[in-house]
């Protein structure tokens, strides 16, 4: 896996991956975290955030562990995951730094 | 020719799956997930070390595609079968290519990866042996393509459509929100570009909306459809994911995907650009 701040690609990097090198807390606004089902984290989680009206911004597919991270920006953003143990989301009212939040799913 | 000759159902590729002549093939710019995982007999495409020229910033020449789909042993008359993760957008990229290289019948995986996870489909670690062909590639179609210069000359003339977030539009964001936000170019859009996100033409589960719903979006956008269209993203691969819908699906005539994007044109010195969620004007 090349590096996330590589801007000729535009998939996802491996959301387990530690913050690549050069990322800076003090500009970047990471909203991260994991996803979890009554029996623990669920790996493989599609998990997309909404900007403040509700648009799509970006989704990830959590890393075995759950996991999941997005680069966003200060305000109010809706973190939507869908799995096969079911969906939930959360509204995260996000500042510059690190933003750790866990996603409750389970079937509807 | 209507919206199943292009586009699949995941029952129906999974019904498929041995058909003769009929081809699968994962394509993903991450390919770890193929490595863990893919439909049975799917073959690999990378979207970054197969499809990129690796020196400089282009497509693989026609011999160079040929060469790559003869050693991944498809051959010109199969059904090419394309999926992929992120909604598809790597594959509808891929699909896109295979148009501009000539290739006959090209379908794509509706909802690709996801849906197929979701559903809890067959996936298999075991690699596909297919033999090698002799794969001969069209020259490209650049009636499907559009050139940075075309882009200039199109701001108030024809529809441009920027896909990307509307963050991104807007200038609030450089990237979409799954890499970090420090980037080279400069943010906003192509003036007069109208912002129809990709993602309004699907829906969660990464399927395609319906024709209906696909025609009202492009309408109440303003859309006009006597004009030719060029679509945008950042690096061509959402915007392919629209260009499919309205070449493919819609059956526009004349729409281009502009796979140079928001990396190029936010870095070319002299061109207007646009910040804020107006289209903002051609002068």
């Amino acid at each position: 896996m090349t590096s996330a701040v590589d801007i000729a690609g535009c998939g996802a990097p491996d959301q387990s991956d530690a913050l690549p090198a050069g990322i800076d807390l003090a500009k970047e606004t990471v909203i991260g975290g994991t996803v979890r089902a009554d029996d623990g984290p669920v790996g493989g989680a599609y998990v997309r955030l909404l900007d403040a009206s509700g648009e799509f911004t970006a989704e990830v597919v959590t890393s075995p562990a759950g996991q999941f991270r997005f680069f966003a920006a200060p305000g109010h953003w809706t973190v939507r995951a869908l799995s096969r143990a079911g969906s939930g989301e959360l509204i995260v009212a996000a500042d510059r730094g690190l933003n750790d939040v866990t996603i409750d799913v389970a079937a509807a | 020719m209507g919206r199943e000759s292009v586009l699949v159902s995941a029952d129906w590729a999974e019904k498929n799956l041995d058909t003769p002549g009929t081809v699968f093939v994962e394509v993903d710019e991450d390919t770890s997930a193929y490595d863990t995982g893919h439909i049975p007999g799917a073959v690999k495409l990378d979207w970054r070390k197969d499809l990129q020229d690796q020196v400089r910033r282009d497509f693989v020449n026609q011999q160079q595609f040929e060469a790559l789909l003869s050693a991944r042993g498809i051959a010109n008359n199969d059904t090419v079968v394309l999926y992929g993760g992120n909604n598809n957008w790597f594959a509808a990229y891929a699909y896109w290519y295979f148009k501009l290289y000539g290739h006959g019948d090209v379908k794509l995986i509706d909802g690709g990866r996801k849906r197929w996870e979701l559903d809890g489909r067959p996936l298999t670690t075991e690699l596909p042996d297919r033999a090698p062909t002799q794969y001969s590639a069209k020259s490209p179609d650049n009636s499907i393509r559009a050139f940075r210069d075309e882009v200039v000359a199109a701001i108030g003339t024809k529809n441009l459509i920027d896909v990307r977030s509307p963050d991104e539009y807007a200038g609030r964001l450089l990237a979409p929100a799954h890499l970090p936000q420090e980037q080279a170019q400069r943010a906003g859009h192509v003036p007069t570009a109208l912002s129809v996100p990709w993602s309004k033409a699907a829906n969660e589960d990464g399927t395609f909306k319906s024709d209906e719903e696909l025609t009202a979006l492009y309408r109440a956008a303003g859309l006009d459809a006597g004009r030719s269209t060029i679509a945008y993203c950042r690096i061509g691969e959402r915007s392919s994911h629209t260009w499919f819908v309205l070449h493919e699906l819609l059956r526009h005539s004349d729409v281009k995907n502009y796979d140079g994007s928001w990396t190029e044109y936010g870095s070319l010195v002299g061109v207007p650009v646009a910040i804020g969620d107006e289209p903002g004007s051609a002068s």
